[in-house]
């Protein structure tokens, strides 16, 4: 029993990891816009089509993989740029309605440039057996090292490098950014480029878990909404701590609880009830201020 | 016909006595029919005013007079017309981050701190458009003028008090190094001691810093010691003009526009 339930937690750092990747390129577009990008997932599916399109040619994988990434940077930017501008003063429905038709239309692309069958997608870190006695994968330790590795890297950018500090001032503070000759609609782009190309490296970590095809991220998109609230929609931190705990709760539940067939329940049970209790979530934005 | 005697048209007599009237030294800023306004309605009808090289211009008026409207214009944080000359080139067709890189710092009504970022990175975010290590160097001599952000410098910017928070402003604003500084009402919500001392240090920084300033004020008697020259506006025009020492000593002025 006490096996069980440790590789159960392994499994959900795992996947948490993935939730977290996903739920940190919600917050990111969050914080600049206070909009989320119901299409998230589907950008993160199509640059796994992508990736898989690169590897098909005969690229090695983590050639595939940077340039998946790339790739994926330079649509979110063009999104950001040519969709999401025109909408800069848009009363909130309009802009929810450019997410929703974002996410049928990438969702559509995905289905018909790369057909609807579901795919096998490699894994570089190999399936071979199991390690540290069969508690986990070496999928599975391979895609946390790298979510870890992505995480470390975003905060550092937007800790200690010139170009991160002026993102959050454009995000926290528009008007004051542009007065110190921050060009605010560019830091937006390059937001939706970060985003894009973390929810990228998120689609190619899941993809050999879950198979690939056009709807792959829709339910992960759920779980990462749910971390994103648990710990709070405009705290990155949270949002990465948040997608942790949501995968290794719906593990446990999904193994003890509810089964595998109603763990998409768990995520919309924490959304409703992080909602209910504290809608600012658990690290939720703690401006003090002194009048 | 005898075509009419030719009269000769009046000299150009510049207008205001302390923008050097050498025709080809423009002044740091010189506006003329300035126009600007919120959507529909507009609050500046016109009004010119300048500031000369290392100068002090003050703005004075009362509540909506539209003291906060021309500072904002002049930075293309909203929509205006007019012409808006920096060092003799038009900036009224820029935008902001544009006007700001070419050296005009504003500390903007509500101080326009960013509160959730700390003392330190404000003053980065300063000197966001200088070179590294030329930024850190002129942090460094901000704590010159203001010692105590030094000791706040970890510190969230928004658990600062009142006059800390119109310091960090300042700060933030010179670290840009700019050669026009636009001052919105450092004065305001501060207790009359704090006031005092900001002046000292505003003053110290003209003499130190040889750059130009448009202070916009509620508080007139402290305005017009400091500046050299002024404007009061009254519903977005402008209806006494002259160096700041003449008008402190017009009676008639102080008391039905300044009111002290």
């Amino acid at each position: 029993m006490m096996q069980g339930v440790l590789h159960q937690v392994i499994s959900g750092i795992a996947t948490g990891g993935i939730y977290a990747s996903v739920a940190l390129a919600l917050v990111m577009i969050y914080q600049a816009t206070h909009h989320v990008n119901f299409a998230q997932g589907e950008m993160a599916t199509f640059s796994t089509y992508i990736a898989l399109t690169l590897i098909n040619i005969g690229l090695p994988y983590w050639i595939a993989f940077i340039g998946a990434v790339a790739i994926s940077f330079a649509i979110g930017v063009a999104i950001e740029r040519i969709l999401m501008r025109p909408m800069e003063n848009a009363p909130v429905l309009a802009s929810v309605g450019v997410f929703v038709g974002l996410l049928l239309i990438i969702n559509s692309l995905s289905g018909w440039l790369f057909d609807y069958t579901i795919k096998q997608f490699p894994s570089p870190f190999g399936s071979g057996t199991p390690l540290f006695g069969g508690y986990v994968s070496s999928h599975e330790l391979g895609s946390t090292a790298v979510t870890l590795i992505v995480l470390i890297a975003v905060y550092m950018f937007f800790r200690h490098t010139r170009l991160g500090l002026g993102m959050r001032a454009a995000a926290f503070n528009p008007v004051s950014a542009r007065l110190v000759g921050i060009q605010v609609g560019w830091m937006l782009a390059l937001g939706w480029g970060l985003a894009a190309a973390i929810g990228a490296i998120a689609g190619m970590m899941v993809a050999p878990i879950v198979f690939l095809d056009p709807n792959m991220m829709a339910g992960i998109l759920l779980y990462a909404f749910a971390g994103a609230l648990l710990g709070g929609i405009d705290s990155p931190l949270g949002a990465v701590l948040g997608g942790f705990a949501v995968g290794i709760i719906e593990n446990l539940m999904g193994a003890y609880v509810v089964g595998t067939e109603l763990k998409l329940s768990v995520a919309l049970i924490i959304i409703v009830c992080v909602l209910v209790v504290k809608p600012s979530g658990l690290l939720g934005r703690k401006v003090t201020s002194r009048v | 016909m005898l075509a009419p005697p030719k009269v000769p048209s009046p000299p150009n007599v510049p207008a205001l006595p302390n923008v050097p009237a050498l025709p080809n030294v423009p002044a740091l800023l010189d506006v003329k029919g300035l126009r600007a306004g919120y959507g529909e309605t507009q609050v500046l009808h016109g009004i010119d005013f300048a500031v000369a090289h290392g100068g002090v211009s003050a703005l004075l008026g009362a509540n909506g007079a539209g003291k906060t409207t021309t500072l904002r214009a002049i930075c293309g944080m909203l929509r205006r017309s007019g012409d808006i000359r920096l060092d003799g080139a038009r900036i009224d067709a820029s935008a902001t981050e544009d006007i700001v890189r070419r050296g005009v710092a504003h500390v903007p009504d509500g101080r326009g701190t960013f509160l959730e970022l700390t003392v330190e990175e404000n003053l980065r975010l300063g000197a966001y458009t200088r070179p590294a290590d030329e930024a850190r160097a002129d942090i460094m001599r901000m704590f010159g003028y203001f010692p105590r952000l030094e000791q706040r410098l970890r510190q969230q910017a928004g658990t600062l008090s009142g006059g800390e928070q119109q310091m960090l402003a300042i700060a933030r604003a010179l670290v840009l190094r700019p050669r026009l500084l636009l001052l919105d009402e450092p004065s305001f919500g501060l207790a009359p001691l704090i006031i005092a001392e900001i002046f000292v240090i505003l003053r110290r920084i003209r003499a130190e810093e040889g750059v130009g300033m448009l202070l916009v004020e509620q508080n007139a008697s402290i305005a017009l010691d400091f500046a050299d020259q002024a404007y009061l506006l009254e519903t977005g025009r402008i209806v006494v003009a002259g160096p700041a020492e003449d008008i402190r000593r017009d009676e008639a002025v102080r008391r039905s526009y300044l009111g002290y």
